[in-house]
């Protein structure tokens, strides 16, 4: 049988590339000279599903929440051949935290059919890994984390091989189920170039009207900008080059679990990592620089 | 989502696995008794799973003023559906104040779960608790005595602090290792809560058809003595030196991830973030740049040497004492002394 996928990811700041340009003078990570990517893990979760796509048929939709900047890895997912990419923006979905956030989601899951929702295991900027988990109480269906081996698939039933921790498990469910993958799960396959060609042009709502309000410039009339949007937006949907895009309206979410007042954690403070100046003693290469700290650390009872 | 209940208990879920406690819920044990004392609120421990009666006195010898026991043959094994309608029917019940897992496999799994399906807030994989008063920006109210969560974020290259102040209760899951585990006293007291299951009648929806655990190669929590090496030892057979001065130590051999990732060493010896987190009396670092994710995992050791050829990698500015040369040349000179015993009569 054929199956609906639906993977979640989320651009993320790079950051194991904190270099030295990215950080401030003071020694904070300067977040905006970060380049923006995929997160890692969620590039895993979207090979699972074309993988199962490509055996069994059916349909892939890639799905995120962010600012229209997020734009970027709908196209990457296109480049790599998924079916549907869907942007949920919303300023009022600012500031949502994991649990606003796997609400806003499942309202826009809900709205599609899905037999297998897959996510990354955790995204790097934050390393939660709590929307999966989050997402499937939402959505009331069976959650299988950290899966590292897609096992079996036949009919409506799953089965999967989770790493965990010290060991694994292989479990067994009914569709539909939620995925958390993990990076050992497989490989993600590369764009791929005749799929470059066809969708580089391709734009969601919100890009365009960013581009147009751009260079219309600051005296335009806000109606032209919104027209000249509109027409844009209509010739590139005509080419099967309009990414959907949806608010939170269009997506039939109750404000309240949304943004700022649905997220109950809030941060109270918020501290740079700074390397302090060293202050080790130095120890000298050599025989004799080694047995005076052998000593040392014998005298002081840590070896010995 | 419960209402702020300020004679809410601090809670602690036990994880067990095949009728065995993990540690964690007895490390978080010492913190929860610290935060539980402050708040002037019993400390209890929840424990889910069949057959586990036998685990209440132990909780209680840790800390526990209460230890509330869900036994069904459901909870025999662990999957999130069964564990979490336990967890939530217990916390509307009771309206704790605080609830804390570890942050291993299983509570990550768990607590977002739970969090859902309360609606309440859940700061993931804490480094350090404590409690403290809030101000929201552009507000003047005081919301006293909140639980600080405290974790590190953007890849360790900040430490948040997060508080929930209106939906409770304040959840959290807690790094493994972080805090040390306080000696059991078997002469405490403490109450054993049989509860009524809630389970009747649910279906799990998944089933466990394989499971396997193999025991860790090696138990770097439990090491006085950690020999560590990175990326710059070069080689397997470069960090046989290593294995060498680590049992002339009596030490555990540890792993940066670049180390394990460039399979010199097995990821059971990895330190950091996501690996082991380790407090030992003594941290030798060798050829470890010491990144932000490494330092994650060791910053806490008693003592702590480096040897690097760069005398500004970052490692140096955490250590007790820096070598600055090749580790070819210093770690057989360090067996030597060792192995000598000259370093006692030097
Ligand atoms: C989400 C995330 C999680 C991570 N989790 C972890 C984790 O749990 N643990 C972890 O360790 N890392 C982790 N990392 C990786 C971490 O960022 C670093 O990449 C890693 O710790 C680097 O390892 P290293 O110090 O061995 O290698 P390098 O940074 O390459 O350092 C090698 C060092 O060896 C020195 N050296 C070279 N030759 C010699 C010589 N002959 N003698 C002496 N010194 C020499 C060099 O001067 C250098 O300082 C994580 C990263 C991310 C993004």
């Amino acid at each position: 049988m054929a199956y609906h996928c639906i993977v979640c990811a989320k651009q993320v700041p790079d950051t194991k590339r904190i270099t030295g340009q990215a950080m401030k003078e003071d020694g904070t990570v300067n977040r905006a000279a970060l380049p923006a990517i995929f997160n890692p893990e969620d590039l895993n979760a979207l090979e699972l599903a074309l993988a199962i796509r490509d055996q069994f048929g059916g349909t892939v939709t890639l799905m995120t929440m962010g600012l229209p900047a997020a734009s970027e890895i709908l196209r990457e997912g296109l480049y790599r051949g998924v079916d549907k990419a869907m942007l949920i923006t919303d300023r009022r979905a600012a500031a949502s935290d994991t649990l606003a956030t796997s609400y806003i989601l499942s309202c826009a899951i809900k709205m599609l059919p899905h037999d297998i929702v897959l996510c990354g295991r955790q995204a790097i900027d934050g390393d939660t890994a709590q929307v999966g988990p989050q997402l499937a109480e939402k959505l009331g269906v069976a959650q299988i984390t950290y899966v590292e081996q897609l096992v079996d698939l036949s009919g409506k039933t799953i089965t999967a091989r989770r790493h965990v921790g010290n060991g694994f498990e292989v479990v067994e469910g009914k569709l539909p189920v939620l995925l958390t993958v993990m990076d050992t799960a497989n490989v993600a396959r590369p764009p791929a170039a005749r799929k470059i060609m066809k969708y580089k042009k391709a734009r969601t709502p919100a890009e365009v009207s960013g581009a147009v309000a751009k260079e219309m410039g600051e005296g335009a009339a806000p109606e032209a900008v919104a027209a000249e949007a509109k027409k844009r937006c209509a010739a590139l949907a005509a080419r099967g080059l309009l990414i959907d895009q949806y608010d939170l309206d269009g997506i039939k979410a109750d404000l309240t679990w949304c943004g700022r007042s649905g997220s109950p954690t809030k941060v109270h403070r918020i501290q740079s990592v700074v390397l302090t100046g060293s202050e080790h003693k130095a120890i000298a290469p050599t025989e004799d620089g080694i047995r005076e700290l052998v000593a040392e650390l014998i005298e002081d009872h840590t070896i010995g | 989502m419960t209402t702020v209940n300020r004679n809410g208990e601090v809670w602690i879920f036990a994880e067990q696995e095949a009728g065995k406690l993990s540690d964690v819920p007895l490390e978080l044990m010492s913190r929860g008794r610290r935060l539980a004392d402050e708040l002037k609120v019993p400390l209890a421990a929840v424990l889910p799973g069949s057959g586990v009666k036998a685990l209440g006195s132990k909780l209680v010898s840790h800390g526990a003023d209460k230890v509330y026991i869900i036994d069904n043959e459901k909870l025999g094994v662990y999957q999130a559906t069964g564990y979490s309608k336990t967890i939530c029917d217990l916390v509307r019940e009771h309206k704790p104040q605080i609830v804390l897992f570890g942050a291993t496999p299983i509570g990550r799994d768990l607590a977002p779960h739970v969090a859902s399906a309360l609606k309440c807030g859940l700061t993931a994989d804490c480094t350090d608790l404590e409690i403290g008063d809030h101000t929201p920006p552009g507000s003047t109210d005081v919301h006293k005595n909140l639980l600080l969560q405290i974790r590190p974020a953007f890849g360790g290259n900040i430490i948040a602090t997060i508080v929930n102040y209106d939906r409770w209760p304040q959840m959290a899951t807690v790094r493994e290792g972080v805090m040390p585990m306080s000696e059991p006293n078997a002469s405490r007291k403490g109450e054993i809560i049989d509860c009524r299951s809630t389970l009747n009648g649910l279906e799990l929806p998944l089933k466990v058809i394989d499971s396997q655990r193999r025991p860790k190669k090696v138990n770097l929590k439990a090491s006085r003595i950690i020999v560590a090496g990175g990326a710059g030892i070069g080689s397997k057979e470069n960090f046989r030196l290593l294995w060498d001065l680590a049992n002339c130590l009596g030490a555990a051999v540890g792993g940066s991830r670049a180390a394990v990732d460039l399979g010199y060493v097995d990821h059971d010896h990895q330190v950091g973030q996501t690996g082991t987190t380790v407090r030992p009396a003594l941290y030798i670092a060798v050829g470890i740049s010491g990144a932000v994710q490494h330092r994650a995992g060791m910053a806490e050791s008693a003592k702590i040497i480096a040897i690097n050829t760069d005398k500004d990698a970052p490692m140096m500015s955490i250590a007790h004492y820096g070598i600055v040369g090749d580790f070819r040349q210093v770690l057989p000179k360090m067996i030597k002394v060792i192995r000598s015993g000259a370093g006692v009569k030097a």
